[in-house]
């Protein structure tokens, strides 16, 4: 029960830091980049690539794993996705699914389709026992490495310059702009940011979650629950709904495994029925 | 970087008015007979128009071998149409269509393997389960933006890919329904394999539905419905009612999709998940960009040119072919539609005029 918990912690922290890019883009931007999975994808398989090509350990890839779906998106973002940003949310949609198709293919081609294993290393496998609850030594690290991720985040976000100049682009931007805010470079570290957190998700997640080409479409609708139900007003919401989607997802699978996903999506429209901006965050 | 207002419907066109003004006109009683007169001019039939069903009926004659492409294509068209009807001329979006088209190819699958093999029956068992989906969950996209109506829909095609995927009971699960049979058309036309009685009932489906889509999106409820997708605030504000017109479009498109899953089923005698997929959905939003939205005939000549599209390129790369789909899409919305508009600008409009400007 507690091990059941525990794992759905973890698993929810992950989603987190996965989403936590789309939280900023989608939430706090209002773009709606179905192709976030994507950049995940990517620094999974960076991770994959260096360490079975190159023999480097786990660990020395994660900062790779973060850089490379960095840089994708800052010149993704400069070159395809300005432009967009005021177009309706249906040309974002298709936009960005058509990212999508494109990269699923492309890995496919590349890497193939088969399910691609991380070997962590060996003092982060096995489990140990504490008053009696199982508790995993890669999920802990996972825990461990998403509190800090998170709370940096946050600290940013309210606390630095930056983050106060994020906050004032995406409330009015004309108005930052005349104040001196670099808007668009700023948007584009953004994003960047964004992108390389999904990236090191996806290669945190690769272990956890299975890493193969079909990884955007599968994982896409739980980016966006995130950010929907969490609500869009900045990172808490989206924090605490990973983690309620993270343990209810677990629980699930576990107690009631013949229902698969349909609590989570059921629950999802419950919630923007109810409250369509969200969980947690006040009426716009 | 427009931070758009959540309660903005888009795509808010600066024309509103006027439809929305026409349609009132139309719906008082009793006057306003010019209004009428008008409706009853631009529902005339275009001489292309005939062209076009000629050429789709004659089409078996000069291309006997390619039947098969001919009936994906016609139930194609069918579902596109289905979704135009929303998007196009409501302006809901959805990213969820294909939980219809699901939902109408199993009804019809289970009829046959249950009750009846007789096709007719089934297309409207199809039409019917579909409706009462399409009813149930258009309460659901009348409240919230357009990114939770893009949410929504999603969901409620990943349920229903669910509850296929898990009652396999029912459903056969990844399996599929195997084993259709389908008793002949009328009583008549045998199913060959050749696919030409497959394709022949599939068009003449279609243009019987497309008859009534276009009687209706002539009529002032169709004028109507433009006005809510232009500026929903400004057309409920001449009298014109929101909620109910919306249920009721949001039911028919879903009952067109569900003809067009009855066709699937009936004439490839085979269900499987695949009918839910989520590329099912996306690949219809493509359709219609490239037909153009808010015109019957987009979702026609969108669905002629995809399939065509398909088939070349899928003959040279079959397993990559997602990746071409991909590309397309992006190429289209970042800038390509703008330059197929600005180049064939000319040639659009006299197409349109032929085919009776329905692009409102």
């Amino acid at each position: 029960m507690l091990t059941i918990l525990f794992d759905g912690v973890a698993y929810g922290m992950l989603l987190f830091i996965l989403a936590s890019g789309l939280a900023v883009t989608l939430g706090l931007m209002n773009f709606v980049n179905l192709a976030h999975g994507s950049f995940a994808m990517a620094g999974g398989y960076v991770t994959v690539v260096l360490m079975q090509r190159y023999g480097m350990g786990f660990l020395a890839t994660l900062p790779v794993a973060f850089l490379v779906p960095a840089l994708i998106g800052a010149v993704l973002e400069r070159t395809l996705y300005r432009p967009l940003y005021d177009k309706s949310h249906l040309d974002q949609v298709l936009f960005s699914i058509g990212l999508v198709f494109m990269s699923v293919a492309a890995v496919d081609y590349f890497m193939g389709s088969q399910q691609q294993l991380v070997h962590v290393p060996s003092w982060l496998q096995g489990r140990f026992d504490v008053a009696g609850v199982g508790i995993g030594r890669y999920r802990s690290f996972v825990i461990v490495v998403c509190i800090v991720i998170a709370a940096l985040l946050q600290f940013v976000l309210a606390r630095t310059r930056f983050g106060s100049q994020l906050r004032a682009a995406v409330d009015d931007q004309r108005v930052a702009r005349g104040l001196g805010i670099e808007v668009g470079t700023l948007f584009t570290l953004t994003f960047a940011i964004g992108s390389g957190l999904a990236g090191l998700g996806g290669a945190l997640g690769a272990e956890m979650l299975g890493l193969d080409p079909t990884f955007p479409l599968k994982f896409m609708i739980y980016f966006l629950i995130v950010v929907t139900v969490g609500g869009r007003a900045g990172l808490i919401g989206p924090f605490l709904a990973a983690l309620l989607i993270g343990v209810a997802d677990v629980a699930g699978k576990y107690y009631l495994p013949q229902a698969g996903a349909f609590i989570i999506y059921a629950v999802m429209i419950l919630v923007l029925l109810v409250r369509p901006q969200g969980l947690f965050a006040a009426a716009r | 970087m427009n931070m758009a207002s959540p309660t903005t419907p888009l795509p808010a066109a600066p024309v509103a008015g006027t439809a929305a003004n026409a349609a009132t006109i139309v719906n008082a009683p009793g006057t306003a007979s010019p209004a009428r007169a008008l409706l009853r001019r631009r529902r005339a039939w275009k001489p292309a128009e005939f062209l076009f069903w000629g050429a789709a009926l004659l089409a078996p004659l000069a291309l006997p071998r390619s039947m098969l492409l001919m009936n994906e294509i016609a139930i194609l068209g069918l579902f596109a149409l289905s979704l135009d009807l929303i998007l196009g001329y409501a302006g809901i979006v959805s990213l969820g269509h294909a939980a219809f088209l699901g939902v109408g190819a199993y009804a019809a699958g289970l009829f046959a393997l249950n009750v009846s093999a007789d096709p007719l029956a089934g297309l409207v068992v199809a039409m019917l389960a579909a409706s009462v989906l399409g009813f149930l969950s258009s309460f659901l996209v009348l409240r919230g933006t357009d990114l939770t109506r893009l949410m929504v829909t999603l969901g409620v095609a990943l349920l229903m890919f669910e509850a296929a995927n898990s009652w396999r009971s029912l459903t056969g699960g990844a399996d599929g329904l195997q084993g259709i049979t389908i008793d002949p058309v009328l009583g008549l036309f045998d199913f060959d394999l050749k696919g030409r009685t497959a394709y022949l009932y599939s068009l003449a489906v279609l243009f019987v539905l497309f008859l009534a889509a276009r009687r209706m999106m002539g009529s002032p409820f169709g004028l109507s419905l433009r006005a809510l997708r232009d500026n929903r605030l400004r057309a409920s504000a001449s009298g014109v009612g929101v909620n109910g017109r919306l249920v009721l479009v949001y039911t028919l498109a879903a009952a067109y999709a569900g003809a067009a899953g009855g066709l699937l089923a009936q004439t490839t005698q085979f269900v499987s998940l695949d009918v839910l997929e989520f590329h099912r959905s996306a690949d219809l939003m493509l359709v219609l960009i490239i037909g153009g939205t808010g015109w019957l005939y987009g979702g026609l000549i969108g669905a002629v040119l995809f399939e065509l599209f398909q088939d070349v390129v899928s003959a040279a790369t079959p397993q990559y072919w997602q990746f071409w789909v991909g590309l397309l899409l992006v190429v289209f919305v970042s800038g390509g539609r703008e330059a197929v508009h600005k180049t064939g600008a000319a040639l659009r409009q006299r197409v349109a005029a032929l085919f009776g400007g329905r692009r409102a």
